[in-house]
């Protein structure tokens, strides 16, 4: 590969690990942090059910150990809070974790903020976030740590950035992207069961259930009360840009792959290591799903655009 | 419970007053608000207009600035807050936190209304907006059920406000990045979900196919009543099956719904609807009016008044009834 669209970008760009989002088994969501822990390039990651709290007493029990052994080999660690919270018993497990002194809490809903007070903490990306006068103001009320909605643009990326520089921003690197959220279950709809009576049929889908238009155009992927992109995000081609934006981290979000190889790309092709084409080709071998990259461009966000064939085309033309 | 109607012009503003509403919601004809449709909304003059005549017929205005501040162009959101204050608005609905900040910031004494686009679904989101910016209403998200509004408005210290009828929603309001997936518009950003300018419809094999961006959401064999092609009400499969995996293609309807809406302690009840014509919008209003005073009265409330109105047909009382619960 030519030095052409070899990465500038200097060490300064990291590496987050997003939260499960699918209901994996606990032993084996364990042992993914575990491997994590000891060989991910990953400098900081998220740990906690965040998306269905039916399914949080499983792994409940795997936690304490999973963030010892994180922490153990230097990631920061951070708690995820649920997305949605309509249950007593849910808002209760969030103030515990909120009153945890010991744990930064990632806030994916604004009622945690109440909780947390001005205590220091992260927001994840499903508190909408859309310009900098909101940035300002959860800045001011003790956000050190902001992952963006998935679907901003790299223009208003760029604008909430400029803002704020003493904030560290992240936005959605890699994985299915989350598209919407719900009360109601889609699984239990599909498999014709109520949502207290689920049965758990979100675990046979661990990567996501693929859904399909009439005419097989791969579209959507089910996760329970979660609906995210068929698509995988890929930012490869944008981390000069990002970097460029004063984006400091890059969230990769875990599908059904190999994610320490997924973080060994992405930091590759941050360091200049491997140039961005290489990188997409591994990343292509880890996870063959089709990649998109749209959100960044404001257009839909199921397209791709290929920034560092554009930027050849440009050079050419020059 | 105050009934709430939607305005998407200032004639049908006047339509909905004089069929009987207590209050009217509307916006400004730009991005400020969630309904930014073509030939839709209020000039700076129509909104003051609309407000005295509203005024004068002791009805309320409630001025909708409710997506989301698009970076870099704040401005546009403090001069919709501004001009609607000017206007005299009863009360803003903001969705925006930097918005209500502003709001509570530079007119402390401008009431404020919670969108249902700011996904406040349960008491510590809402007390969240009444402690740091004095909200005085929340619009509640659709995916909640009677019992757990009943609980909401027993424990927060403020108005509930639902939907009654209309568009339904089954993510969260707010929170929901489909329709820009497919289009690259989003209700967040551009105050439109799964817009006409991206819909495209086509025959094929004697079906009616339904096109949003470059995805297939629906297709209808002949004489079966093709809904519009909003994302989540679309058809499509798995390998576990195929359907209308989200939500049927039907709308809200909560007539039935509401001696236990009143019981629960709600507020005011929501038309949902700017974008409707004058008709459509005269008959729902004068129909929830009658409904309303038969429930005062102890009557029994009409339920089927208004079939026919709904999109594809069909309506359900949506998570009201929480039957998937």
């Amino acid at each position: 590969m030519g030095e052409a669209n070899q990465h500038k970008a200097g060490p300064e760009m990291k590496l987050t690990l997003g939260p499960v989002l699918y209901n994996w088994k606990p032993e084996a969501w364990r042992d993914f942090y575990f491997r994590i822990a000891e060989e991910a390039p990953i400098d900081t990651v998220v740990v906690g059910e965040i998306v269905c709290s039916k399914r949080s007493p499983f792994i409940a029990e795997h936690i304490p150990a999973v963030v010892e052994r994180l922490s153990s080999c230097g990631k920061d660690v951070v708690m995820g809070s649920l997305t949605l919270m309509s249950l007593t018993r849910e808002r209760n497990a969030m103030a515990e974790l909120a009153a945890a002194p010991e744990l930064t809490m990632e806030v994916n809903d604004l009622s945690c903020l109440g909780m947390l007070g001005d205590r220091p903490h992260a927001i994840g990306p499903f508190v909408n976030i859309y310009n900098e006068a909101t940035a300002k103001y959860f800045a001011s009320h003790g956000a050190k740590r902001i992952c963006l909605p998935p679907e901003l643009p790299l223009t208003a990326i760029r604008t909430i950035a400029a803002a704020l520089p003493d904030v560290t921003f992240e936005v959605f690197g890699f994985g299915r992207a989350p598209l919407a959220i719900s009360a109601r279950c889609y699984h239990a709809r599909l498999n014709k069961l109520s949502k207290d009576n689920c049965k758990f049929v979100c675990e046979q889908d661990p990567d996501g259930l693929a859904v399909f238009t009439l005419d097989n155009e791969p579209f959507l992927a089910m996760n329970g009360v979660q609906t995210l992109s068929y698509a995988c995000t890929s930012v490869l081609g944008e981390i000069d840009d990002l970097t460029e934006a004063g984006v400091r981290s890059l969230r990769l979000s875990p599908q059904q792959c190999d994610m320490v190889e997924v973080a060994k790309v992405y930091r590759d092709v941050i360091d200049g290591k491997r140039s961005v084409a290489e990188g997409a080709a591994a990343l292509t071998a880890i996870y063959p799903i089709p990649v998109a990259n749209g959100f960044l461009y404001a257009k839909p966000g199921s397209t791709f655009i290929n920034n560092v064939a554009e930027a050849q085309r440009t050079a050419r033309a020059l | 419970m105050e009934l709430i109607c939607p305005a998407g012009t200032p004639s049908a503003l006047r339509d909905a007053v004089a069929a009987g509403a207590d209050a009217i919601y509307c916006g400004f004809s730009d991005e400020t608000n969630a309904r930014n449709f073509p030939g839709l909304n209020f000039s700076r003059a129509e909104m003051a207009e609309s407000i005295a005549h509203a005024h004068d017929e002791g009805a309320l205005v409630l001025v909708a600035i409710n997506t989301f501040a698009r970076a870099g162009g704040f401005e546009l959101w403090q001069r919709a807050v501004d001009d609607a204050v000017d206007a005299k608005a009863d009360a803003l609905i903001v969705a925006d936190v930097g918005v209500m900040e502003y709001v509570a910031r530079a007119h402390p004494q401008q009431r404020l209304h919670v969108s249902v686009q700011a996904a406040a679904a349960n008491p510590d989101a809402i007390q969240f907006y009444v402690d740091r910016f004095n909200a005085k209403r929340v619009v509640l998200p659709r995916v909640l059920s009677v019992p757990e509004i009943a609980a909401i408005a027993k424990a927060v210290k403020c108005e509930t406000e639902v939907f009654i009828f209309g568009g339904l929603c089954v993510m969260e309001e707010g929170r929901c990045s489909l329709s820009s997936y497919a289009t690259g518009k989003s209700p967040n950003m551009d105050g439109v979900c799964s817009p006409a300018s991206h819909i495209q419809y086509r025959e094929e094999n004697g079906m009616l196919v339904s096109r949003l961006g470059e995805f297939t959401i629906n297709k209808f064999a002949n004489g079966e009543a093709a809904a519009y092609p909003t994302l989540c009400k679309g058809r499509y499969q798995t390998s576990e099956g195929a359907g209308y995996l989200f939500e049927d293609p039907s709308s809200l309807d909560a007539t039935t719904m509401l001696p236990e809406l009143k019981k629960a302690g709600v507020s005011a009840l929501k038309i949902e609807g700017r974008q409707r014509g004058r008709a459509y919008i005269e008959r729902v209003v004068r129909t929830f009016r009658q409904a309303l005073s038969a429930l005062d009265q102890g009557l029994p409330v009409p339920s089927d008044a208004l079939r026919g109105l709904s999109e594809g047909q069909s309506t359900t009382v949506g998570a009201y009834k929480k039957t998937w619960r």
